[in-house]
């Protein structure tokens, strides 16, 4: 859509949405659907419940870039399970992501340099196999996007990464 | 009081005040029609041949009574042919429950006989819906159907409930009022400081020279009527509709340019490409009316008022954008502003306005053995004297309709508008007339259109319905052809369309059918079926290859209109009129 780029060129950031959503079934594909329908771009979605079980808490990154992040918020006001929907973009926030990342593991000096790139990042060693290490690393994307870059030179067989997810301080 | 889920089904729809039920049984909704027996005096249920129709029935029964339309179908098959019919409702806001049966619980998931995940298949095309496994749910969840449906810009919401629910026992209170957690019926993007929109607003008018106001059916969905008005004449800042507007100011009023858009006149789309402020209410700057985006009304400050936060900023960026019913909003704004009028902007619409009269098709002197389309359009509404309300079809006939039949009452014409749906009228017109049952209902359709809800005759009949079915019969499907010959260099593919005789067709339901070939006939027929206390059935038999103008093109400005070519009345019935000019 013109507005959306317009609006994008000039907002050119990633956009973190915190939405509280009913805790029911079928809800998370409501969002999803309405992302798909409306030609939004999504980086990430993650899902968890709250201190009340009865509503979910939805973190969607958004590349502004590609679609505005107002529309998006204002579209998910509509759907009916949507309780709460706030851009915290721009608000002093605690960003988390949570990455296991399995490196291959040549022979035993690799190991070693492994493990101690872990700790340079305080990640930590989560399992061990003959051929590979796993590291489970916590923080914001940059941090997991740095040590997938020193990583890569051992040769990573698996990554799955969480999503952020997100909560305003104070 | 202990009531079965089906009664509840009952109880609910008639407490909404909704009296008439649009539908098509089977299995997994049997419970409910069995309880039906004994609700019967209390709300009539019409058996249509198709549901997709039932539908559409319920929508425009909404539309020309402002109560929820309701439609019911089986799980499965009967189901998913409700997806046009939802699909229009949502385009269009009409505020629709459908109501379907779904396979005992049990069984869900388990690919049982009939089984469709319905609200699955709706999800896109409904406002909410609902899947019904526990009776105990069912209360709750249709008192919230009704309420999300007819609050804040209205929807179809669906209502899958299944069989044992139907069958179960609940305890029943009649609910009267609604809260949910997460719904809101407006709901403004963050906080809105309104009192200083309104003087931003307020500003704009004072300063604008050649304002236009954009009037859409959120004027109609929150009966604004009278505040319109009043904001209109005090504003003194001419109108224009779009197509779902028609209807929310006379069309006499001398405020009232009539409809914009792609085939709206010409005069309409020049005035608003040449404004310097759109006051844009209760519309949402669909493709059709805006053409191409970059160029519209370049040097325009843009109000927007909508009940739909998300409509704001969507396609035309708004200098004050204004969340809120416009309603309350004219309330708050007309006060505010000056009473004016534009003479000299008037005057220079009035000029487009003459240019756009002498390329009136009317203007032609038919021969005696030829008919246009225009012209029926024209002479219905001289029959009728403008009194009546009309449902029309998607194509050719639906956009001559807008140019030749002068709307002057309020909500007076039911068409489809966003989803454009073929096979619209004659369902909408069913639907019209249970909701105005003392009012003169004309379903107008082309060929095209009319063979797709040639079923619906038997409804007509069974209920005995004194509707008046007009069919624009072109042998083609007019507008897809005209876009062939405009657009695909003549090649006219899959639009020739063979039809069977609409008259022995009449007769075949037991129907009065008639024909018109001409002027003297199309006039005559119109007088005779208005005179006939019953359905009738009308073939007007119209020149084939004639095009809709003035066409925006996709894609295209405002001021690139496709033009017909002035042909003065003394030329008389020459066929150069129906050749397009840039």
């Amino acid at each position: 859509m013109l507005i959306d780029r317009i609006e994008a060129q000039k907002n050119p950031t990633k956009h973190t949405l915190v939405a509280l959503v009913e805790n029911k079934p079928g809800v998370l594909n409501r969002v999803a659907s309405l992302m798909r329908r409306r030609n939004f771009n999504i980086e990430s979605l993650a899902v968890g419940t709250t201190e009340d079980p009865t509503i979910s808490r939805m973190t969607i990154v958004i590349d502004a870039s590609k679609t505005n992040a107002a529309l998006v918020e204002r579209n998910l006001y509509k759907l009916v399970n949507v309780i709460d929907v706030q851009d915290v973009t721009n608000l002093p926030t605690v960003v988390r992501e949570l990455a296991l990342i399995k490196v291959r593991v040549a022979d035993a000096q690799h190991r070693g340099e492994i493990k101690q790139i872990a700790d340079m990042f305080q990640s930590r060693v989560v399992d061990v196999a003959r051929e590979s290490l796993m590291i489970e690393v916590t923080g914001e994307e940059q941090k997991v996007d740095s040590i997938l870059g020193v990583l890569q030179d051992y040769g990573i067989l698996e990554v799955v990464r969480t999503g952020r997810i997100a909560m305003t301080r104070g | 009081m202990k009531l079965t889920g089906a009664q509840v089904i009952w109880e609910t729809i008639i407490q909404q005040g909704t009296t008439t039920v649009f539908g098509y049984p089977g299995g997994a909704i049997l419970p409910t029609y069995d309880a039906l027996v004994d609700y019967r005096d209390r709300v009539h249920h019409v058996l249509v041949r198709h549901e997709e129709n039932a539908a559409l029935a319920a929508d425009a029964y909404f539309r020309a009574t402002g109560k929820v339309g309701v439609c019911m179908a089986t799980s499965g098959p009967g189901a998913t042919n409700l997806v046009t019919g939802l699909a229009n409702a949502m385009m269009d806001s009409s505020a629709v429950v459908a109501i379907t049966g779904q396979v005992a619980s049990h069984l869900v998931g388990s690919d049982a006989f009939q089984e469709t995940d319905v609200t699955g298949v709706t999800l896109p095309i409904t406002k909410h819906n609902y899947l019904v496994m526990d009776v105990n749910e069912l209360p709750q969840v249709m008192a919230e159907a009704f309420y999300i449906a007819r609050s804040g810009r209205p929807g179809p919401v669906l209502v899958d409930i299944c069989k044992d629910a139907q069958q179960k026992m609940v305890d029943y209170e009649p609910i009267t009022s609604v809260q949910m957690r997460g719904y809101r019926a407006i709901k403004p993007h963050g906080r809105q400081n309104l009192p200083a929109l309104l003087q931003r607003a307020k500003e704009l008018i004072d300063h604008a020279r050649r304002p236009i106001i954009l009037a859409g059916q959120g004027i109609k969905h929150g009966n604004a009527h009278d505040e319109f008005r009043q904001f209109v004449e005090k504003s003194g800042i001419p109108v224009a509709t779009t197509l779902l507007g028609i209807g929310v100011l006379s069309e006499d009023h001398p405020l009232n340019l009539r409809m914009m858009g792609m085939h709206g006149e010409a005069y309409v789309n020049q005035a608003i490409a040449n404004a310097d402020l759109l006051v844009a209410l209760g519309m949402r700057f669909d493709d059709r009316v805006t053409g191409n985006l970059k160029t519209y009304a370049k040097n325009a400050r843009v109000i927007h008022v909508d009940i739909d936060a998300a409509e704001i900023n969507k396609n035309v960026p708004a200098d004050v954008g204004i969340v809120g019913s416009v309603k309350d909003v004219l309330r708050e704004l007309t006060p505010l502003i000056e009473q004016r009028s534009y003479p000299a902007w008037m005057e220079q619409i009035n000029e487009w306005r003459a240019d756009t009269r002498a390329h009136d098709v009317l203007n032609v002197q038919l021969p005696e053995d030829m008919l246009l389309a225009p012209h029926v359009m024209r002479a219905i509404w001289e029959e009728t004297q403008g009194q009546c309300t009309i449902c029309t079809d998607v194509g050719q006939h639906q956009m001559w309709e807008t140019q030749y039949f002068q709307h002057t009452r309020k909500n007076q014409l039911i068409t489809s508008g966003g989803l454009g749906t073929m096979g619209f009228a004659l369902p909408a017109a069913i639907g019209a007339k249970f909701g105005r049952p003392d009012d003169e209902v004309w379903a107008i359709a082309g060929d095209g259109g009319f063979q797709m809800s040639i079923p619906e005759l038997a409804t007509v009949m069974q209920e005995n319905l004194n509707i008046k079915i007009a069919i624009i019969n072109n042998n083609f499907l007019g507008m897809v052809r005209q876009w062939q010959e405009l657009m695909h260099n003549h090649r006219y593919s899959a639009v020739e369309m063979w039809t069977p005789d609409f008259v022995k067709l009449a007769q075949a339901y037991g129907m009065c059918g008639m024909r018109a070939a001409n002027m003297q006939e199309a006039r005559e027929v119109i007088r005779r079926a208005r005179a006939h206390n019953g359905p009738v059935l009308i073939e007007f038999v119209v020149e084939k290859e004639t095009n809709v103008f003035p066409m925006i093109q996709p894609g295209k400005s405002l001021n690139e209109m496709t033009r017909r070519p002035i042909q003065p009345a003394a030329l008389g019935g020459g066929m150069e009129f129906m050749k397009e000019k840039a």
